[in-house]
Protein backbone atom coordinates (compact mmCIF):
# COMPACT_ATOMS: atom_id res chain seq x y z
CA UNK A 1 0.00 0.00 0.00
CA UNK A 2 1.31 3.40 -0.98
CA UNK A 3 1.40 5.61 2.17
CA UNK A 4 4.16 8.24 2.00
CA UNK A 5 5.87 8.65 5.40
CA UNK A 6 6.05 12.44 5.21
CA UNK A 7 2.25 12.85 5.00
CA UNK A 8 -0.34 12.90 7.77
CA UNK A 9 -3.69 11.13 7.49
CA UNK A 10 -7.26 11.03 8.78
CA UNK A 11 -9.53 8.06 9.46
CA UNK A 12 -11.76 9.45 6.73
CA UNK A 13 -8.98 8.69 4.20
CA UNK A 14 -7.62 12.18 3.54
CA UNK A 15 -3.91 12.90 3.39
CA UNK A 16 -2.41 16.19 4.58
CA UNK A 17 0.91 17.61 3.42
CA UNK A 18 2.56 20.58 5.09
CA UNK A 19 3.38 23.22 2.45
CA UNK A 20 4.59 26.02 4.73
CA UNK A 21 4.16 27.07 8.35
CA UNK A 22 0.44 27.59 8.07
CA UNK A 23 -0.62 25.94 4.82
CA UNK A 24 -1.43 22.32 4.01
CA UNK A 25 -2.37 20.48 0.84
CA UNK A 26 -5.15 17.87 1.09
CA UNK A 27 -6.25 14.91 -1.01
CA UNK A 28 -7.54 11.35 -0.60
CA UNK A 29 -5.35 8.32 -0.03
CA UNK A 30 -4.33 5.69 -2.51
CA UNK A 31 -6.38 3.22 -0.48
CA UNK A 32 -9.48 5.44 -0.79
CA UNK A 33 -9.18 5.91 -4.56
CA UNK A 34 -8.71 2.18 -5.01
CA UNK A 35 -11.79 1.40 -2.92
CA UNK A 36 -13.88 3.94 -4.85
CA UNK A 37 -12.92 2.68 -8.30
CA UNK A 38 -13.14 4.86 -11.41
CA UNK A 39 -13.63 8.43 -10.20
CA UNK A 40 -15.79 10.47 -12.56
CA UNK A 41 -16.69 13.60 -10.59
CA UNK A 42 -15.14 15.73 -7.87
CA UNK A 43 -16.98 18.58 -6.17
CA UNK A 44 -14.79 21.03 -4.26
CA UNK A 45 -15.36 24.25 -2.28
CA UNK A 46 -14.30 27.68 -3.52
CA UNK A 47 -11.29 29.76 -2.58
CA UNK A 48 -12.20 31.76 0.50
CA UNK A 49 -14.58 29.13 1.93
CA UNK A 50 -14.05 28.11 5.55
CA UNK A 51 -13.80 24.44 6.44
CA UNK A 52 -14.09 22.73 9.80
CA UNK A 53 -12.34 19.53 10.88
CA UNK A 54 -14.63 16.51 10.62
CA UNK A 55 -17.20 18.33 8.46
CA UNK A 56 -17.77 17.58 4.74
CA UNK A 57 -16.06 20.02 2.36
CA UNK A 58 -16.90 18.33 -0.93
CA UNK A 59 -17.60 15.01 -2.54
CA UNK A 60 -16.07 12.51 -4.87
CA UNK A 61 -18.11 10.25 -7.12
CA UNK A 62 -17.11 7.03 -8.78
CA UNK A 63 -19.19 5.33 -11.46
CA UNK A 64 -21.14 3.60 -8.74
CA UNK A 65 -21.01 5.67 -5.54
CA UNK A 66 -20.93 9.12 -3.98
CA UNK A 67 -18.59 9.74 -1.03
CA UNK A 68 -18.18 12.85 1.08
CA UNK A 69 -14.80 14.45 1.65
CA UNK A 70 -14.14 15.38 5.28
CA UNK A 71 -11.99 18.30 6.31
CA UNK A 72 -8.90 17.22 8.25
CA UNK A 73 -8.39 20.67 9.86
CA UNK A 74 -10.04 24.04 10.50
CA UNK A 75 -9.09 26.73 8.07
CA UNK A 76 -9.69 28.74 4.91
CA UNK A 77 -9.41 27.44 1.35
CA UNK A 78 -6.65 29.26 -0.50
CA UNK A 79 -6.31 27.02 -3.56
CA UNK A 80 -8.52 24.47 -5.33
CA UNK A 81 -7.40 21.90 -7.90
CA UNK A 82 -9.55 23.08 -10.80
CA UNK A 83 -8.06 20.51 -13.17
CA UNK A 84 -10.11 17.79 -11.45
CA UNK A 85 -13.22 19.27 -13.05
CA UNK A 86 -11.93 18.13 -16.44
CA UNK A 87 -9.77 15.22 -15.26
CA UNK A 88 -11.22 13.58 -12.14
CA UNK A 89 -9.30 10.41 -13.09
CA UNK A 90 -6.15 12.15 -11.80
CA UNK A 91 -7.35 11.12 -8.33
CA UNK A 92 -7.08 7.47 -9.41
CA UNK A 93 -3.87 7.87 -11.35
CA UNK A 94 -1.90 10.06 -8.93
CA UNK A 95 -3.74 10.48 -5.63
CA UNK A 96 -0.77 12.12 -3.83
CA UNK A 97 0.25 14.29 -6.82
CA UNK A 98 -1.99 15.62 -9.59
CA UNK A 99 -4.99 14.28 -7.68
CA UNK A 100 -4.62 16.80 -4.83
CA UNK A 101 -7.83 18.64 -3.96
CA UNK A 102 -7.37 21.77 -1.84
CA UNK A 103 -4.78 23.94 -0.08
CA UNK A 104 -5.92 25.20 3.32
CA UNK A 105 -4.62 28.04 5.46
CA UNK A 106 -4.73 26.71 8.98
CA UNK A 107 -6.56 28.43 11.81
CA UNK A 108 -4.26 26.70 14.26
CA UNK A 109 -1.13 24.85 13.16
CA UNK A 110 -1.19 22.87 16.40
CA UNK A 111 -4.12 20.91 14.97
CA UNK A 112 -1.70 18.99 12.74
CA UNK A 113 -0.44 17.02 15.71
CA UNK A 114 -3.88 15.42 16.05
CA UNK A 115 -3.61 13.76 12.61
CA UNK A 116 -2.52 10.16 12.06
CA UNK A 117 0.93 8.99 11.04
CA UNK A 118 1.24 6.57 8.10
CA UNK A 119 1.48 3.68 10.57
CA UNK A 120 -1.59 4.78 12.52
CA UNK A 121 -3.60 5.23 9.33
CA UNK A 122 -2.50 1.82 8.10
CA UNK A 123 -3.81 0.28 11.32
CA UNK A 124 -7.11 2.13 11.01
CA UNK A 125 -7.86 0.52 7.65
CA UNK A 126 -6.84 -3.01 8.58
CA UNK B 1 -26.99 -9.95 10.00
CA UNK B 2 -28.05 -12.72 7.72
CA UNK B 3 -25.20 -14.68 6.17
CA UNK B 4 -24.60 -13.64 2.56
CA UNK B 5 -25.08 -16.38 0.00
CA UNK B 6 -22.39 -17.23 -2.52
CA UNK B 7 -22.71 -18.68 -6.00
CA UNK B 8 -20.93 -21.84 -7.14
CA UNK B 9 -18.39 -19.55 -8.82
CA UNK B 10 -17.39 -17.64 -5.71
CA UNK B 11 -14.13 -19.49 -5.14
CA UNK B 12 -13.18 -19.18 -8.80
CA UNK B 13 -12.94 -15.37 -8.64
CA UNK B 14 -12.95 -14.32 -4.98
CA UNK B 15 -9.27 -13.31 -5.06
CA UNK B 16 -9.56 -11.39 -8.35
CA UNK B 17 -12.64 -9.27 -7.70
CA UNK B 18 -13.92 -6.59 -5.38
CA UNK B 19 -16.88 -8.17 -3.58
CA UNK B 20 -20.05 -6.47 -2.36
CA UNK B 21 -23.40 -7.57 -0.91
CA UNK B 22 -26.18 -7.55 -3.50
CA UNK B 23 -29.72 -8.81 -2.88
CA UNK B 24 -28.51 -11.11 -0.10
CA UNK B 25 -25.53 -12.37 -2.12
CA UNK B 26 -21.83 -11.70 -1.93
CA UNK B 27 -21.07 -10.79 -5.54
CA UNK B 28 -18.22 -9.27 -7.56
CA UNK B 29 -18.87 -5.58 -8.26
CA UNK B 30 -15.74 -5.26 -10.39
CA UNK B 31 -12.67 -7.21 -11.46
CA UNK B 32 -10.40 -4.59 -13.08
CA UNK B 33 -12.45 -1.41 -13.36
CA UNK B 34 -16.11 -0.74 -14.14
CA UNK B 35 -15.11 1.51 -17.04
CA UNK B 36 -12.77 -1.08 -18.58
CA UNK B 37 -15.28 -3.89 -18.16
CA UNK B 38 -18.06 -1.74 -19.60
CA UNK B 39 -15.93 -0.90 -22.61
CA UNK B 40 -14.96 -4.54 -23.10
CA UNK B 41 -18.64 -5.49 -23.41
CA UNK B 42 -19.42 -2.62 -25.82
CA UNK B 43 -16.44 -3.31 -28.07
CA UNK B 44 -15.37 -6.95 -27.49
CA UNK B 45 -16.92 -9.23 -24.88
CA UNK B 46 -17.44 -9.67 -21.15
CA UNK B 47 -18.21 -12.62 -18.90
CA UNK B 48 -20.61 -12.31 -15.96
CA UNK B 49 -21.51 -14.64 -13.11
CA UNK B 50 -25.26 -14.25 -12.77
CA UNK B 51 -25.86 -17.47 -10.87
CA UNK B 52 -27.55 -15.48 -8.11
CA UNK B 53 -30.59 -15.21 -10.39
CA UNK B 54 -33.43 -17.56 -9.46
CA UNK B 55 -34.94 -20.37 -11.53
CA UNK B 56 -38.37 -21.93 -11.14
CA UNK B 57 -39.66 -24.79 -13.27
CA UNK B 58 -43.38 -24.97 -14.00
CA UNK B 59 -44.65 -28.16 -15.63
CA UNK B 60 -47.81 -30.17 -16.23
CA UNK B 61 -51.04 -29.91 -18.22
CA UNK B 62 -51.97 -26.61 -16.53
CA UNK B 63 -48.48 -25.05 -16.74
CA UNK B 64 -49.42 -22.58 -19.48
CA UNK B 65 -52.58 -21.56 -17.60
CA UNK B 66 -50.52 -20.79 -14.49
CA UNK B 67 -47.92 -18.78 -16.40
CA UNK B 68 -50.72 -16.86 -18.14
CA UNK B 69 -52.41 -16.08 -14.84
CA UNK B 70 -49.17 -14.83 -13.27
CA UNK B 71 -47.61 -12.83 -16.10
CA UNK B 72 -48.48 -9.79 -18.21
CA UNK B 73 -47.14 -10.89 -21.60
CA UNK B 74 -48.92 -13.51 -23.72
CA UNK B 75 -47.26 -16.82 -22.84
CA UNK B 76 -49.43 -18.68 -25.39
CA UNK B 77 -47.21 -17.13 -28.09
CA UNK B 78 -44.05 -18.82 -26.79
CA UNK B 79 -43.03 -21.79 -28.94
CA UNK B 80 -40.72 -24.51 -27.63
CA UNK B 81 -37.19 -23.08 -27.91
CA UNK B 82 -38.31 -19.51 -27.39
CA UNK B 83 -37.98 -17.11 -24.47
CA UNK B 84 -40.15 -14.15 -23.56
CA UNK B 85 -39.59 -11.05 -21.41
CA UNK B 86 -42.54 -10.60 -19.10
CA UNK B 87 -43.59 -9.33 -15.66
CA UNK B 88 -45.61 -10.47 -12.69
CA UNK B 89 -47.88 -7.83 -11.19
CA UNK B 90 -50.05 -7.25 -8.14
CA UNK B 91 -53.79 -6.65 -8.64
CA UNK B 92 -53.14 -2.86 -8.50
CA UNK B 93 -50.61 -3.04 -11.36
CA UNK B 94 -47.50 -2.68 -9.16
CA UNK B 95 -44.70 -5.04 -10.12
CA UNK B 96 -43.83 -8.27 -8.27
CA UNK B 97 -40.85 -8.91 -10.55
CA UNK B 98 -39.72 -8.92 -14.15
CA UNK B 99 -38.55 -12.20 -15.60
CA UNK B 100 -37.75 -14.34 -18.61
CA UNK B 101 -39.97 -17.30 -19.40
CA UNK B 102 -38.37 -20.09 -21.43
CA UNK B 103 -40.57 -22.77 -22.95
CA UNK B 104 -38.47 -25.91 -22.57
CA UNK B 105 -41.15 -28.48 -23.43
CA UNK B 106 -44.73 -29.02 -24.56
CA UNK B 107 -45.95 -28.48 -20.99
CA UNK B 108 -42.80 -27.13 -19.39
CA UNK B 109 -41.56 -23.61 -18.64
CA UNK B 110 -38.47 -22.21 -16.94
CA UNK B 111 -38.95 -18.89 -15.13
CA UNK B 112 -35.82 -16.84 -14.47
CA UNK B 113 -36.35 -14.31 -11.67
CA UNK B 114 -34.32 -11.63 -9.88
CA UNK B 115 -31.97 -12.68 -7.06
CA UNK B 116 -33.37 -10.26 -4.50
CA UNK B 117 -36.93 -11.42 -5.19
CA UNK B 118 -36.50 -15.20 -5.12
CA UNK B 119 -38.33 -15.93 -1.82
CA UNK B 120 -41.09 -13.44 -2.54
CA UNK B 121 -41.62 -14.72 -6.10
CA UNK B 122 -41.63 -18.40 -5.15
CA UNK B 123 -44.24 -17.66 -2.45
CA UNK B 124 -46.29 -15.65 -4.93
CA UNK B 125 -46.17 -18.38 -7.57
CA UNK B 126 -47.04 -21.13 -5.10
CA UNK B 127 -49.83 -19.06 -3.60
CA UNK B 128 -51.52 -18.85 -7.02
CA UNK B 129 -50.86 -22.40 -8.16
CA UNK B 130 -54.00 -24.32 -9.05
CA UNK B 131 -54.78 -27.30 -11.27
CA UNK B 132 -52.52 -30.04 -12.56
CA UNK B 133 -49.16 -28.29 -12.39
CA UNK B 134 -45.86 -28.80 -10.57
CA UNK B 135 -43.79 -25.83 -9.41
CA UNK B 136 -40.16 -26.64 -8.59
CA UNK B 137 -37.70 -24.14 -7.21
CA UNK B 138 -34.31 -25.10 -8.69
CA UNK B 139 -32.18 -21.96 -8.11
CA UNK B 140 -29.59 -23.80 -6.02
CA UNK B 141 -28.95 -26.42 -8.71
CA UNK B 142 -28.59 -23.97 -11.60
CA UNK B 143 -25.62 -21.77 -12.48
CA UNK B 144 -25.97 -18.92 -14.95
CA UNK B 145 -23.13 -17.28 -16.84
CA UNK B 146 -23.66 -14.47 -19.35
CA UNK B 147 -21.25 -13.80 -22.19
CA UNK B 148 -22.05 -10.43 -23.75
CA UNK B 149 -20.64 -8.23 -26.48
CA UNK B 150 -20.02 -8.14 -30.23
CA UNK B 151 -17.48 -10.99 -30.02
CA UNK B 152 -19.62 -13.23 -27.78
CA UNK B 153 -20.77 -15.39 -30.68
CA UNK B 154 -17.26 -15.81 -32.10
CA UNK B 155 -15.93 -16.95 -28.73
CA UNK B 156 -18.77 -19.29 -27.84
CA UNK B 157 -18.81 -20.77 -31.35
CA UNK B 158 -15.30 -22.15 -30.83
CA UNK B 159 -16.70 -24.45 -28.17
CA UNK B 160 -19.61 -26.03 -30.06
CA UNK B 161 -20.58 -27.53 -33.41
CA UNK B 162 -24.07 -26.05 -33.15
CA UNK B 163 -24.52 -23.09 -35.50
CA UNK B 164 -24.94 -20.13 -33.15
CA UNK B 165 -25.30 -17.60 -35.98
CA UNK B 166 -28.74 -19.03 -36.71
CA UNK B 167 -29.88 -18.63 -33.10
CA UNK B 168 -32.21 -15.61 -33.08
CA UNK B 169 -32.58 -13.21 -30.11
CA UNK B 170 -34.88 -14.67 -27.45
CA UNK B 171 -34.47 -18.22 -28.68
CA UNK B 172 -32.38 -20.98 -27.13
CA UNK B 173 -30.82 -24.37 -27.66
CA UNK B 174 -31.08 -26.97 -24.94
CA UNK B 175 -28.44 -29.52 -23.93
CA UNK B 176 -25.62 -28.10 -26.03
CA UNK B 177 -22.47 -29.92 -24.90
CA UNK B 178 -19.67 -27.55 -23.91
CA UNK B 179 -16.69 -28.87 -21.98
CA UNK B 180 -18.66 -32.08 -21.50
CA UNK B 181 -21.52 -30.25 -19.77
CA UNK B 182 -25.08 -30.00 -21.16
CA UNK B 183 -25.95 -26.30 -21.35
CA UNK B 184 -29.04 -24.29 -22.21
CA UNK B 185 -27.75 -21.50 -24.46
CA UNK B 186 -30.08 -18.53 -24.79
CA UNK B 187 -29.46 -15.56 -27.08
CA UNK B 188 -30.34 -12.86 -24.59
CA UNK B 189 -28.82 -10.58 -22.00
CA UNK B 190 -28.96 -7.46 -19.89
CA UNK B 191 -26.36 -5.19 -21.46
CA UNK B 192 -27.83 -3.83 -24.70
CA UNK B 193 -25.32 -5.91 -26.67
CA UNK B 194 -25.60 -9.16 -28.54
CA UNK B 195 -24.81 -12.10 -26.31
CA UNK B 196 -25.78 -15.32 -24.63
CA UNK B 197 -26.94 -16.55 -21.26
CA UNK B 198 -25.86 -20.05 -20.31
CA UNK B 199 -27.75 -22.21 -17.80
CA UNK B 200 -26.37 -25.48 -16.47
CA UNK B 201 -25.75 -27.57 -13.38
CA UNK B 202 -24.07 -25.40 -10.75
CA UNK B 203 -21.43 -28.03 -9.82
CA UNK B 204 -19.84 -27.46 -13.23
CA UNK B 205 -19.71 -23.68 -12.92
CA UNK B 206 -15.97 -23.14 -12.18
CA UNK B 207 -14.90 -25.38 -15.07
CA UNK B 208 -17.18 -23.61 -17.57
CA UNK B 209 -16.20 -20.16 -16.27
CA UNK B 210 -12.50 -20.90 -16.71
CA UNK B 211 -13.02 -22.55 -20.09
CA UNK B 212 -14.87 -19.48 -21.41
CA UNK B 213 -12.27 -17.04 -20.05
CA UNK B 214 -9.47 -19.07 -21.61
CA UNK B 215 -11.28 -19.37 -24.96
CA UNK B 216 -11.97 -15.64 -25.15
CA UNK B 217 -8.62 -14.43 -23.90
CA UNK B 218 -7.20 -13.68 -27.36
CA UNK B 219 -10.33 -11.64 -28.19
CA UNK B 220 -10.05 -9.46 -25.10
CA UNK B 221 -12.86 -11.13 -23.16
CA UNK B 222 -12.86 -9.76 -19.59
CA UNK B 223 -14.54 -11.07 -16.44
CA UNK B 224 -17.07 -8.40 -15.44
CA UNK B 225 -18.82 -7.51 -12.21
CA UNK B 226 -22.25 -6.21 -11.31
CA UNK B 227 -20.99 -2.62 -11.56
CA UNK B 228 -20.51 -2.84 -15.32
CA UNK B 229 -23.68 -4.90 -15.64
CA UNK B 230 -25.54 -1.99 -14.05
CA UNK B 231 -24.02 0.77 -16.22
CA UNK B 232 -24.55 -1.36 -19.36
CA UNK B 233 -28.20 -2.12 -18.66
CA UNK B 234 -28.78 1.49 -17.62
CA UNK B 235 -27.49 2.92 -20.92
CA UNK B 236 -29.79 0.50 -22.75
CA UNK B 237 -32.74 1.54 -20.49
CA UNK B 238 -33.27 -2.00 -19.25
CA UNK B 239 -35.11 -1.75 -15.92
CA UNK B 240 -33.64 -2.91 -12.61
CA UNK B 241 -36.14 -4.18 -10.06
CA UNK B 242 -36.01 -1.95 -6.98
CA UNK B 243 -35.19 1.12 -9.09
CA UNK B 244 -37.19 1.34 -12.34
CA UNK B 245 -39.69 -1.31 -11.20
CA UNK B 246 -41.16 -2.01 -7.77
CA UNK B 247 -44.38 -2.89 -5.95
CA UNK B 248 -45.38 0.75 -6.44
CA UNK B 249 -44.22 1.13 -10.06
CA UNK B 250 -46.17 -0.50 -12.87
CA UNK B 251 -44.60 -1.89 -16.05
CA UNK B 252 -46.48 0.75 -18.05
CA UNK B 253 -44.89 3.53 -16.02
CA UNK B 254 -41.46 1.95 -16.51
CA UNK B 255 -41.95 1.90 -20.30
CA UNK B 256 -42.38 -1.87 -20.48
CA UNK B 257 -45.87 -1.64 -21.96
CA UNK B 258 -44.78 -3.81 -24.90
CA UNK B 259 -44.71 -6.76 -22.46
CA UNK B 260 -48.20 -6.05 -21.13
CA UNK B 261 -50.98 -7.63 -23.20
CA UNK B 262 -54.47 -6.65 -22.12
CA UNK B 263 -56.36 -8.85 -24.62
CA UNK B 264 -54.93 -12.24 -23.69
CA UNK B 265 -57.62 -13.05 -21.10
CA UNK B 266 -57.69 -12.43 -17.38
CA UNK B 267 -54.55 -12.37 -15.24
CA UNK B 268 -53.39 -10.79 -12.00
CA UNK B 269 -53.19 -7.01 -12.47
CA UNK B 270 -54.92 -6.97 -15.86
CA UNK B 271 -57.69 -4.49 -15.01
CA UNK B 272 -55.35 -1.94 -13.45
CA UNK B 273 -52.87 -2.24 -16.32
CA UNK B 274 -55.60 -2.02 -18.99
CA UNK B 275 -56.82 1.21 -17.40
CA UNK B 276 -53.27 2.65 -17.43
CA UNK B 277 -52.87 1.67 -21.09
CA UNK B 278 -56.17 3.31 -21.97
CA UNK B 279 -55.95 6.48 -19.88
CA UNK B 280 -52.18 6.81 -19.63
CA UNK B 281 -50.13 5.98 -16.56
CA UNK B 282 -49.75 8.62 -13.84
CA UNK B 283 -45.95 8.62 -14.16
CA UNK B 284 -43.46 8.04 -16.92
CA UNK B 285 -39.81 7.00 -17.05
CA UNK B 286 -37.73 9.58 -18.92
CA UNK B 287 -34.09 10.17 -19.71
CA UNK B 288 -32.27 13.12 -18.10
CA UNK B 289 -29.06 14.78 -19.18
CA UNK B 290 -27.43 17.23 -16.80
CA UNK B 291 -26.97 20.81 -18.02
CA UNK B 292 -25.15 21.97 -14.86
CA UNK B 293 -22.34 20.06 -13.18
CA UNK B 294 -23.43 17.02 -11.16
CA UNK B 295 -24.42 13.40 -11.45
CA UNK B 296 -28.03 12.35 -10.88
CA UNK B 297 -28.35 9.38 -8.49
CA UNK B 298 -31.10 7.04 -7.32
CA UNK B 299 -33.86 8.81 -5.30
CA UNK B 300 -32.63 12.36 -5.99
CA UNK B 301 -35.80 14.53 -6.24
CA UNK B 302 -36.74 16.11 -9.59
CA UNK B 303 -38.48 19.50 -9.79
CA UNK B 304 -39.97 21.75 -12.42
CA UNK B 305 -40.97 25.34 -11.66
CA UNK B 306 -40.65 24.67 -7.94
CA UNK B 307 -42.98 21.66 -8.06
CA UNK B 308 -41.74 18.20 -7.05
CA UNK B 309 -42.50 16.05 -10.12
CA UNK B 310 -40.68 12.80 -9.36
CA UNK B 311 -37.31 11.24 -8.66
CA UNK B 312 -34.25 9.77 -10.29
CA UNK B 313 -34.32 5.94 -10.48
CA UNK B 314 -30.76 5.38 -11.78
CA UNK B 315 -27.99 7.75 -12.77
CA UNK B 316 -24.27 7.81 -13.37
CA UNK B 317 -21.67 9.14 -15.72
CA UNK B 318 -22.27 7.05 -18.84
CA UNK B 319 -19.02 5.22 -19.63
CA UNK B 320 -19.97 5.04 -23.33
CA UNK B 321 -21.16 8.64 -23.78
CA UNK B 322 -19.13 10.34 -21.00
CA UNK B 323 -22.25 12.31 -20.09
CA UNK B 324 -23.90 12.70 -16.69
CA UNK B 325 -27.27 11.11 -17.34
CA UNK B 326 -30.11 9.45 -15.48
CA UNK B 327 -33.49 7.81 -15.70
CA UNK B 328 -36.25 9.49 -13.72
CA UNK B 329 -39.82 8.55 -12.96
CA UNK B 330 -41.85 11.76 -13.21
CA UNK B 331 -45.49 12.82 -13.43
CA UNK B 332 -46.57 12.10 -17.01
CA UNK B 333 -47.72 15.65 -17.79
CA UNK B 334 -44.13 16.86 -17.32
CA UNK B 335 -42.59 14.19 -19.56
CA UNK B 336 -41.85 16.42 -22.54
CA UNK B 337 -38.63 15.93 -24.55
CA UNK B 338 -36.29 18.91 -24.38
CA UNK B 339 -37.94 20.44 -21.31
CA UNK B 340 -35.71 21.72 -18.53
CA UNK B 341 -36.07 20.29 -15.03
CA UNK B 342 -34.07 20.53 -11.81
CA UNK B 343 -32.41 17.69 -9.94
CA UNK B 344 -31.70 18.22 -6.26
CA UNK B 345 -28.14 17.10 -5.57
CA UNK B 346 -27.09 17.26 -1.91
CA UNK B 347 -29.50 20.08 -1.18
CA UNK B 348 -28.77 22.10 -4.31
CA UNK B 349 -31.07 22.21 -7.35
CA UNK B 350 -29.20 21.99 -10.62
CA UNK B 351 -30.47 22.03 -14.19
CA UNK B 352 -31.05 19.00 -16.42
CA UNK B 353 -33.07 18.42 -19.56
CA UNK B 354 -35.39 15.62 -20.58
CA UNK B 355 -33.80 13.58 -23.34
CA UNK B 356 -34.50 10.43 -25.34
CA UNK B 357 -33.73 7.08 -23.74
CA UNK B 358 -32.32 4.46 -24.31
CA UNK B 359 -29.07 6.38 -24.27
CA UNK B 360 -27.37 3.59 -26.17
CA UNK B 361 -28.54 1.34 -28.99
CA UNK B 362 -26.18 -1.04 -30.68
CA UNK B 363 -25.81 -0.85 -34.44
CA UNK B 364 -27.65 -3.82 -35.95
Amino acid sequence: MNLPKELRYTEEHEWVKTESDNKVRVGITDFAQSELGDIVFVELPEVGDKIEAGQPFGSVESVKTVSELYAPVNGTIVEVNGSLEESPENVNDDSYGDGWMIVVELDDAAQLSELLSDEQYKQSIQ
Amino acid sequence: MEQLKRTALFDAYKDQAKLVPFGGWEMPVQFSSIKEEHEAVRTRAGLFDVSHMGEVEVSGPDALALVQKLTTNDASKIAIGQAQYTLMCYPDGGTVDDLLVYRTGEQKYLLVINAGNIDKDVDWIQQHTTGDVTVTHISDQVAQIAIQGPLAETILQRLTEEDLSSLRPFTFLNDVMIGGVPILISRSGYTGEDGFELYFESKQAPAIWNLLLETGKEDGLLPCGLGARDTLRFEAKLPLYGQELSATISPIEAGMGFAVKVDKGDYIGRDALALQKEQGAPRKLVGLEMIDRGIPRTHYPVYQGGELIGEVTTGTQSPTLKLNIGLALIKSEFAVLGEEVEVEIRGKRVRAKIVKAPFYKRAK
